[in-house]
């Protein structure tokens, strides 16, 4: 099982095991890890998913796509380079990304 | 009731009628028993598959390829019967040009737009629920809330005139009727949607809108992609199709629940930020959106039962948000829960596009409740109003206290 590590603004870190075929949202919404809001269940609309991908990580995950790209500037917190929705990120592999102050 | 195992493929056939009144008036014992009979069952009288656990019916939302929306998401098959409107760009259409279609909507309709809204949305709450709840006395959740509210911030928002604005009630009602049966609900309500019908094409048209609404936003960016003044008029129609009665029955469907349970609202007096959470577990717990088809685009397999291709088949979205594989005291009302997953606006490709601004209408209106209002209460039963795809009320008789 992936483990997907989730670094919360304070520092405090989160690892989840991962299932099979689910995004990075819903693997930290079953683990119930604080700050991932997801509020419209990972269809890409509500831009409350999300995160911080740490620097190491970024090569190999799927291109940001058109949607995705225009949710990003709706976010609550500061959009990055290194930002992405996490609904839109599989998680199969294992992955560390950190979650911004704010998703609201 | 029975439940016959078919020989043939081993999936349990149903004698049920999902469109009759007394399914209609209360869903939740069928729908039991529905989750109960298998992942996939067989709907007799209609002759097509029905889905009502939450894993199935994520399933089916999520395989937009193998469940397509083109041959319609009612009962009817545009491949074998003529739809009785031209079909939307949006809800009936699929990948590449549902894609498109979508996105200049949704390029629009960002969760940056929506923030730029709130306080404005906010007042009008305000204004209505303090007005109503100083009245006293006996009122109608549903005319004098329920519809009033989304009624007035709706249209505005788009750019549509004053006059006429009671066309949009019909016509919702009429929409989501015709994904169902040529049974009375769908013959009444072409009587009385055909009327409204003239008026709202006449506002979709592209110039009708005022200028500085969504409406006209949309149509700038659907000429912009390339799409003509008739295409241009179909986008918006499906904000008029699908914006007010589901809004409506929301708002309606949560001021039941908060009359049936006073701890719950006496919760969100104590803390009102919890309103956003209690309009989203009132669409799980009981979702505007009841049902929705798709039809099978090849042969396939769900969950090991065999469904060729031609096959409707019929998502329970309303059951799923209360499987109990899926969600802890499924047939509780409880606005402290985390609701987010529940399919209440489906999921996938074709998500509701309006969910960001039902959720907000829904917020700032259960948020005035919860500081303008003390004590609410039911002052004799309430109302359905029969749909064949929607779960609203028709009149709602409450006490309020104004606080």
């Amino acid at each position: 099982m992936p483990k997907i590590t989730f670094v919360q603004p304070d520092g405090l870190e989160n690892v989840v095991d991962a299932e099979a075929d689910v995004s990075v949202m819903r693997a930290a919404v079953a683990s119930g890890v604080p700050g991932i809001v997801a509020e419209c269940g990972g269809s890409a609309m509500c831009a409350t998913c999300h995160v911080y991908v740490d620097a190491g990580n970024l090569d190999g995950l799927p291109e940001l796509g058109d949607v995705e790209d225009e949710m990003l500037d709706c976010t609550a917190a500061e959009r990055l380079d290194c930002s992405r929705l996490s609904c839109q990120l599989p998680a199969t592999r294992d992955l560390t990304v950190r979650i911004p102050p704010t998703q609201v | 009731m029975t439940t016959e195992t078919s020989a043939l493929s081993g999936v349990a056939s149903l004698e049920l009628d999902p469109f009759s009144d007394s399914f209609l008036t209360n869903p939740y014992p069928a729908h039991e028993e529905m989750r109960e009979a298998g992942p996939v069952f067989w709907l007799e009288r209609y002759e097509l598959w029905g889905v009502a656990r939450y894993s199935e019916v994520t399933q089916v939302l999520v395989d937009h390829e193998t469940y397509v929306s083109s041959r319609g998401v009612g009962i009817s098959d545009f491949a074998k019967e003529k739809p009785w409107r031209p079909p939307s760009l949006l809800l009936e259409a699929d990948p590449p040009h549902h894609t498109k279609a979508r996105h200049v909507v949704s390029q629009i309709l960002t969760p940056k737009l929506l923030r730029t809204l709130k306080e404005g949305f906010q007042e009008r709450a305000d204004e209505l629920v303090a007005r109503v709840a100083a009245r006293g006395g006996e009122i109608d959740g549903v005319a004098d809330l329920a519809e009033a509210y989304p009624l007035e911030v709706f249209p505005d928002f788009i750019g549509l005139p004053k006059e006429g604005r009671e066309n949009l009630l019909p016509y919702g009602s009429m929409v989501f009727n015709t994904f169902g049966p040529r049974n009375s609900h769908f013959e009444r309500a072409m009587e009385r949607g055909a009327k409204a019908q003239g008026w709202i094409m006449e506002q979709c048209q592209p110039g009708a809108p005022a200028r500085d609404g969504l409406g006209a936003k949309i149509h700038a960016a659907a000429a912009e992609a390339g799409y003509g003044a008739e295409d241009q008029a179909k986008l918006l129609r499906s904000f008029l199709s699908a914006g007010v009665d589901t809004t409506v029955h929301g708002i309606g469907n949560a001021l039941e629940c908060l009359a049936r349970n006073p701890e719950q609202f006496a919760a969100l007096r104590e803390d009102p930020a919890l309103a956003r959470a209690a309009f989203e577990e009132t669409v799980r717990f009981s979702s505007p959106v009841q049902t929705f088809f798709r039809t099978t685009s090849r042969d396939t397999e769900l969950s090991g039962m065999a469904i060729p291709e031609g096959s409707k088949v019929l998502m329970f979205l309303a059951a799923a948000n209360r499987d109990p594989r899926q969600w802890e005291r499924p047939d509780e009302f409880d606005i402290r829960r985390k609701a987010a997953g529940h399919v209440g606006f489906g999921f996938g490709v074709h998500a509701c596009l309006g969910q960001m601004l039902a959720r907000l209408e829904g917020e700032c209106f259960l948020s005035a409740l919860a500081r303008h209002v003390d004590t609410i209460e039911l002052a004799g039963e309430p109302v359905q109003q029969l749909n064949n795809t929607l779960r609203g009320l028709d009149s709602l008789p409450l006490r309020l206290t104004a606080a």
